[in-house]
């Protein structure tokens, strides 16, 4: 059922997480009117995060009240191009958000920059280790935008989010303290480091016994009492323990719903419409400018919003899908190689050690905060010699206790029976007595990874779901092989009774069934030609110049730390070239 | 064993006739009276009552499952459940139409029409522990067919909701007195450590706390 057009915005933002809310408290600053529309719910600490009914592992992490509603919408899967897709059904190996916030209000809160390298990740290992190192069908390439052009908005995203950390290297003078590796920062964070809890020092004090560069892990959550340049307050973190699948309770994880929504809620020349599914950018007859968007709102009418600006801020597959089911670009084609919305489909490349002490050892591991810990950076990246490995990539490695609750996270020593007497016994020995470590690892992008719009399965709308046609190969493999045995000397110095090693073994696919990351990339890739990416460096559509896409959509392959920090720098940085460029001069900001 | 098996007598408090001092034993609104008995027994086998802790009958996780098949989840509402449905490998997950009502409904039957065909006509309750462990560990090792569904996908439904019962807030049924949370140290919604983060090395003094301000 049609409804009467609402009266035209100058832009419409599709998506209200952090994406979305950047653009938007950007966007209204600059003076245009704004409407946003997110097709979950309206969420806020109060009353949706409140204590302590959000403490409730069963409810929120469990059963994913605060993620997509797959039943609505979902993906389909595959492994290669000749393969049948098969939809997600359930959760397993990511938890897309849903509702006003996004998965930016049940992120756990690791807030890092990306490497300089990774930023021109092609021609830096090209440079260094010669034309042939990176293999045929790994289609990794440059970002097109450097870290000296995004570190003010690197630091401006720290500044909004509250981030807790310590910085080594300011302005090219090493200060120490912090991440030995890092790329030069303007300064400090806002605050100081978060605590360690018992499991990171331990891990930072068998680390540095090792000769590695243990530094506190930056994090969005707030180490001390904070006030950000939009006037949001923040309260100082105790270590609830609930954190990733959770909303705050402490307004201490940062969040659109603390950190923007308090500020952007009090402007004149913004509107937020929640339970607003948008269906697509409606496009003019040339199919170079959109003209607005058609969604469906609360009451299942089909509404559509003219405006002049068009943002894609929705989660990362979401972006790519919109764009393929409105027409917006050239489609990937796996067959050509040619085409660009849905190339370059990567994600995060995870391993696990769990070390199990005895009962002396009192991990006490409910204590946690999501985003803290204790890192290491030596095998991140091209901080170490890939020359005698003969792989692309790296993973920083981290002790990073988020809050271990018992349903999902307790786990027990290899070949422990999963019931009966036994594991009874186990669960009781080693529940408060374990440590775990993680391999955080880059994920390279490959001709055959890719998003496509499914043939089969349809949304609850009636239309196409997208289509991931993914799966994990030798490269990436030898990366994480090689980065969890370092990980597992670590662990084993710390003289536990026993390790546990979880870590991908050559020839095994891609398995949805266990939980990852939510660390999806790529598929509306940034560059600078409009032949190899689907936006150019300020996040812009090559093809139609009015529609910004916003989001870890927008990375070329997958990076060795976790996505928000890069994502919410290039939502500032593409901000600024709208307000500073495109608003004066509407059109393409980079000649094609 | 008399005629009546004695896990179901137990679950089926009949009206009048209980001891006074007792609470009224939960009623279940899924589960049929013979679904009852075979739940009880076999979640009482995963997690046996013993010295470690509480048992799962004792710690209510029945009664929380039973509360689940109330729950959007069980109705298959969480899932996406369009056809149509293939097989596929099993690392593309759950490809199946069963929501988690008919995994129970058809699950148990089998497992119990198993029984009866092998056991000499009995139920799955009336068997003694080591029959019923072994018949557990064949369902979860694939070593048993059902017609239905797979046997190993009800343990694991079984197994996974038996855990989530025993350990989940008070609130929904199952951890009775936080059982379950103080068998291994884990203090509930307490959710407040600023003063216990850099006391390292050191034992969480406080027992759990639940939702509802309960104290374990």
């Amino acid at each position: 059922m049609a409804a009467a057009s609402p009266k035209p915005v100058d832009a419409v933002i599709v998506g209200f997480g952090w994406a979305g809310s950047i653009l938007a408290m950007e966007l209204t600053e600059a003076g245009l009117n704004v409407v946003a529309l997110e097709r979950g719910q309206n969420r806020d600490t109060y009353p949706d995060f409140a204590y302590p009914k959000v403490i409730d592992e069963l409810t929120y992490a469990v059963r994913g009240k605060l993620f997509q509603n797959l039943s609505r919408e979902t993906v389909t899967i595959r492994h290669a191009p000749g393969d049948r897709a098969v939809p997600y059904r359930q959760f397993g190996a990511f938890n897309p958000g849903d509702g006003v916030g996004g998965a930016g209000a049940h992120w756990s809160g690791v807030h890092f920059r990306i490497t300089p390298d990774e930023l021109r990740l092609r021609s830096h290992y090209e440079e260094r280790y010669g034309k042939g190192f990176i293999p045929e069908g790994m289609t990794v390439q440059d970002h097109g935008v450097t870290y000296d052009e995004l570190e003010p908005f690197f630091d401006k995203a720290e500044k909004v989010f509250g981030t807790s950390g310590k910085a080594n290297n300011i302005n090219g003078k090493i200060v120490g303290g912090g991440n030995h590796f890092e790329g030069p920062r303007s300064g400090e964070y806002p605050l100081p480091p978060l605590k360690n809890v018992y499991s990171a020092e331990l891990f930072a004090k068998a680390s540095t016994n090792l000769g590695y560069h243990p530094y506190p892990l930056p994090a969005a959550n707030a180490s001390g009492p904070y006030t950000n340049p939009y006037g949001a307050q923040m309260g100082p973190c105790n270590f609830c323990g609930y954190c990733g699948g959770f909303g705050c309770y402490m307004y201490s994880k940062a969040s659109p719903n603390v950190n923007i929504l308090p500020a952007l809620r009090l402007k004149p020349n913004f509107e937020l419409r929640a339970n607003s599914h948008v269906l697509k950018v409606n496009l003019d007859g040339s199919g170079k400018r959109a003209t607005g968007v058609t969604y469906v709102d609360a009451q299942g009418r089909e509404i559509e919003q003219q405006a002049d600006l068009v943002i894609l801020s929705a989660f990362q597959f979401h972006n790519v899908r919109l764009m393929l089911l409105s027409g917006i670009g050239k489609p990937y084609d796996v067959a050509s190689g040619e085409g660009t919305v849905g190339k370059n489909f990567a994600y995060q490349n995870m391993g696990t050690v769990k070390a199990f002490f005895g009962p002396d050892v009192h991990t006490n591991p409910f204590i946690g905060t999501g985003g803290g810990g204790q890192a290491i950076d030596d095998f991140n990246a091209d901080n170490f010699d890939h020359g005698p490995l003969g792989f692309v990539g790296g993973s920083p490695c981290w002790v990073n206790q988020s809050g271990v609750k018992p349903i999902a996270g307790l786990a027990l020593p290899e070949g422990t029976p999963k019931w009966g007497t036994t594991w009874k016994k186990a669960a009781k020995d080693y529940y408060a007595h374990t440590l775990s470590a993680d391999s955080h690892g880059s994920n390279m992008s490959y001709r055959d990874c890719f998003l496509d719009l499914d043939p089969t399965y349809r949304d609850i709308h009636g239309q196409p779901l997208l289509r991931m046609t993914f799966d994990w190969k030798e490269n990436d493999i030898k990366m994480t092989r090689y980065v969890v045995g370092k990980l597992t000397e670590i662990l084993k110095s710390m003289s536990p009774k026993q390790v546990s090693v979880s870590v991908k073994k050559f020839g095994d696919h891609f398995d949805v069934r266990n939980y990852q990351t939510t660390h999806l990339v790529g598929g509306a890739i940034m560059g600078a030609d409009p032949k190899t990416s689907a936006v150019n460096k300020f996040l812009q559509s090559w093809d139609v110049p009015n529609v910004f896409v916003i989001g870890s959509s927008a990375f070329p392959q997958g990076t060795g730390y976790n996505p928000t920090g890069m994502m919410a720098a290039l939502a500032y940085f593409s901000a600024h070239a709208i307000r500073t460029d495109y608003l004066k001069n509407p059109g393409p900001l980079v000649p094609i | 064993m008399g005629a009546v098996p004695a896990a179901l007598a137990a679950g089926m408090a009949v009206g009048g006739t209980g001891a006074a001092a007792e609470p009224p034993a939960y009623q279940p609104k899924f589960f049929t009276a013979e679904e009852w008995a075979f739940l009880r027994a076999a979640v009482d086998r995963l997690i046996p009552p013993d010295a470690e802790g509480p048992g799962a009958v004792e710690a209510g996780v029945p009664e929380f499952i039973d509360r689940q098949m109330d729950t959007p989840y069980a109705q298959g509402a969480l899932w996406y459940m369009q056809g149509p449905f293939y097989e596929a490998p099993p690392e593309l997950g759950y490809q199946m139409k069963f929501t988690p009502r008919d995994i129970y409904r058809l699950g148990i039957a089998a497992a119990d029409r198993w029984v009866h065909d092998n056991k000499s006509g009995k139920r799955f309750a009336e068997l003694d522990a080591a029959t019923q462990d072994d018949l557990l560990s064949r369902m979860e090792g694939k070593k048993i067919e059902f017609p239905d569904v797979p046997a190993n996908l009800f343990f694991g439904m079984l197994l996974e909701n038996t855990k989530e019962g025993y350990f989940s807030d008070p609130i929904h049924g199952g951890n009775k007195d936080m059982g379950g949370w103080k068998m291994i140290g884990f203090p509930g919604a307490r959710a407040d450590f600023m003063d216990w983060v850099d006391q390292y090395g050191k034992p969480y003094p406080i027992g759990p706390v639940g939702i509802s301000g309960a104290r374990g």
